[in-house]
């Protein structure tokens, strides 16, 4: 009765999409490629440094908490790799190794495999450890001070965020939009050209690696607060043009908040989990003591996600 | 297979096959050397009634003792070699009785005797393995009466042809079969579900009412048909109280065939999909070997690769070619090794592509943790486990390549075991 092939078993469905985790991780690398290559222009070999440091760094340590924990080998997915590599982005050229690698441990292990590994973070692995970075090492974190050595050929040597913060819009009257947009200006060694950071996010919308409400309604959530700020006194709020293209707005939009586990699925819980991180993200820039909100509003967002993705369509056929 | 389009912000959507396609007429498969069938049934010890040896006719029912209710209707006339258990799905176990057949066919007269005086009880005496596979359970249950009989014309499932072209070719037997039902159970209000592009072909041929559904998947999936009809689906005590019978287009041929005829149908007709994708359309008697089958059409099949019983997104894979094609085997697929896709366990990170294809607004990203973690009622109770109308689409868009659907298929077996072993000790 029994035939000699063996066939191969398993429960419908037989076919599959072909999506992955590691073309995630990759097409997101791939994605953030360009604002890093800006990055490395400006700041020279330091910056290529900090990238090749964090993104073998945020391997191995998950090499070795993935032995540490005796379990799978997790590496492969690339998951680590892109951790690394956005974190990299946000840190400035002149961040020291032991910076780095502090970073990635708190991205990877604190971040991610503490909670259970890929899927389990209830933050963006990113966006905690810099915020505990910019907490405990205010200085490293600190553009102005870390970039004091470099020759750059910028229109200002000053940190356009940290300027707006001490002086107020009269300081960044010298930023014109465009110096921003193309990455003109001291910042974090990927997180400078907004262009550049655009089309990586419009490409990982485009092949629906990233959720595009939640891109948009944080833009739009720090564009229209940023607004209402403005209007309401211009000698004290900057415009709403300067607050989208200076810090960490459009990486935080395009790669920070849309990390998939710790962001909503549904329409309107991605609608107000944006539009509440861009809201507080000028909150902490206009009226909070940080220079930059982006990091914080994230990780305030992340808090809520679980919460708002209640809000869910009715199921079908459900008589309650 | 078909895969991720570039712009992965677009929704993958399929389509049923449609009347119009189906190109060739059915190959009728000649009647293999053995054949297998299998009686729902465990076979605790043996039969008093079947023995190896006995001969049997085309047609003849078979039962394994005296006063069973359930039984099978031989496909071929032969002798039986052997009887065995069988270990069917989620552990259930039958009876496989194997009959090597002779080169002539006589049939059995037993059911003749039963046309002039249709009856409930004939039909459940001599269909439920009928080519369709219909249950007349619900038919029988008296607390929970039937007002509509919803007959299901569509495939069941993308590139299967066969249900359609029963519809097509059998117009004639489904009507005798409808005035049957009719008959026995004084029901009036019978649907048919066909796919809209086809509605034309139908109306007024039929006698009953024309219920149109959109011909892309999943919204012809039973489930989603019996939602759009009533407007609820089933929960862990059945599609009982809702009031509705499905029975197939094809199951409902069988029995006007055979109420004009005198004789049980024991063709089954099959959509054969090979390794390229190429269909062809196959008619075989119940019991048929698979490997035969894919020999008549050229398909060969290699270590590691897949056959599968029914479509790609809902169907069985199975695991040896000796197994049989059963009553209601619409589709054999076969899936080269090269492309077969695995599933992993990794956990569910939370993309969201399951939700945004759900067609059922499930939660799917919330619930598998749940069922993954066997926490069935909870997965019930709060994340809608029977809102799923069971179309596969979550499994085949997840990131992690989680067997969701498998989650899903498994919770609802086992909360139904449960609730049937809670009305065992209430009585």
């Amino acid at each position: 009765m029994n035939s000699k092939k063996t066939l191969i078993v398993s429960h419908a469905p037989f076919w599959h999409d072909g999506s992955g985790i590691p073309e995630r991780s990759y097409h997101t690398i791939i994605a953030a490629l360009p604002a890093a290559l800006v990055g490395i222009a400006y700041y020279g070999v330091p910056a290529l440094g900090v990238i090749c440091l964090a993104v073998s760094s945020a391997i191995l340590w998950e090499l070795l908490f993935n032995y540490a924990g005796k379990r799978p080998i997790t590496v492969g997915d690339g998951n680590a790799a892109m951790t690394g590599f956005l974190l990299a982005m946000l840190l400035p050229a002149s961040a020291p190794w032991w910076l780095v690698l502090l970073g990635t441990f708190l991205a990877i292990v604190i971040g991610m495999q503490i909670f259970g590994g890929i899927g389990a973070n209830p933050f963006c692995p990113v966006a905690l450890a810099v915020a505990i970075l910019m907490v405990s090492y205010t200085t490293h974190l600190d553009f102005d001070a870390g970039l004091v050595n470099f020759s750059l050929d910028f229109p200002s040597p000053t940190d356009p965020m940290a300027a707006l913060k001490a002086f107020g819009p009269a300081a960044i009257e010298n930023f014109r939009p465009m110096d921003l947009l193309m990455g003109l200006h001291v910042g974090g060694l990927g997180s400078g050209c907004g262009l550049a950071i655009i089309i990586g996010g419009v490409y990982l919308i485009l092949r629906g690696f990233i959720r595009w409400e939640i891109s948009i309604s944080f833009i739009a959530g720090i564009f229209v607060t940023a607004m209402l700020f403005n209007m309401a006194d211009p000698a004290r709020y900057a415009s709403p043009i300067f607050h989208l293209l200076a810090g960490y707005t459009l990486i935080g939009a395009f790669f920070l908040a849309t990390e998939s586990s710790s962001s909503p699925v549904n329409v309107i819980p991605m609608i107000v989990y944006g539009v509440m991180g861009g809201i507080m993200t000028v909150l902490i820039r206009n009226i909070g003591v940080w220079v930059d909100g982006v990091i914080f509003a994230i990780l305030l967002i992340n808090l809520i996600n679980p919460l708002v993705d209640k809000i869910r369509p009715k199921a079908i056929g459900k008589v309650a | 297979m078909r895969k991720r389009s570039f712009f992965g912000l677009s929704k993958p959507s399929f389509h049923y096959e449609l009347a119009t396609d189906i190109a060739a007429t059915p190959v009728a498969i000649p009647t293999p050397e053995t054949v297998q069938i299998y009686i729902k049934q465990e076979l605790t010890r043996s039969s008093k009634i079947l023995k190896t040896g006995m001969s049997v006719k085309t047609g003849q029912r078979l039962q394994l003792n005296e006063g069973d209710s359930i039984g099978t209707i031989s496909s071929v006339t032969g002798t039986i070699v052997s009887i065995e258990p069988f270990l069917a799905d989620y552990g259930q176990t039958w009876t496989a009785i194997t009959i090597e057949t002779e080169s002539s066919d006589i049939m059995d007269t037993e059911f003749a005797d039963f046309i002039e005086t249709p009856s409930l009880e004939t039909l459940n005496r001599f269909f439920p393995t009928c080519p369709g596979e219909p249950d007349f359970q619900p038919l029988m249950d008296e607390r929970n009466p039937v007002k509509t009989i919803v007959i299901y014309g569509g495939n069941a499932d993308i590139l299967i042809d066969t249900g359609l072209l029963v519809l097509k070719t059998k117009a004639d037997a489904v009507n005798e079969g409808i005035e049957v039902l009719r008959k026995i159970t004084g029901i009036e209000e019978v649907v048919i579900v066909v796919p809209e592009e086809s509605v034309q072909n139908y109306s007024g041929h039929l006698d009953a009412r024309i219920q149109s559904v959109s011909s892309q998947y999943p919204y012809a999936q039973p489930l989603m048909v019996l939602y759009n009809l009533t407007g609820r689906l089933p929960d862990e005590n059945g599609a009982a109280s809702l009031g509705t019978y499905f029975i197939r287009a094809e199951a409902v041929a069988s029995i006007g065939e055979a109420f004009v005829t005198g004789r049980l149908p024991v063709n089954k007709t099959i959509t054969v999909i090979d390794k390229q994708g190429n269909k062809h359309l196959a008619c075989a008697r119940i019991g048929t070997p698979v490997g035969k089958m894919l020999d008549t059409f050229g398909v060969e099949v290699n270590d590691q690769d897949k056959i599968i019983f029914g479509g790609p997104m809902t169907g069985n894979a199975i695991y040896s070619e000796d197994l049989p094609i059963g009553p209601d085997t619409d589709a054999i697929m076969v899936q080269d090794k090269a492309i077969i896709p695995l599933y992993s366990d990794y956990p569910c990170i939370n993309c969201g592509d399951c939700v945004h294809i759900c067609p059922a607004n499930v939660p799917v990203n919330l619930i598998v943790r749940f069922l993954a973690a066997g926490q069935y009622t909870e997965g019930a109770d709060m994340y809608d486990l029977y809102s799923c109308i069971e179309c596969g689409l979550c499994s085949y868009v997840c990131s992690s390549r989680i067997p969701i659907y498998q989650y899903i298929k498994l919770a609802k077996y086992e909360l139904g075991r449960i609730t049937s072993a809670e009305e065992m000790n209430e009585q």
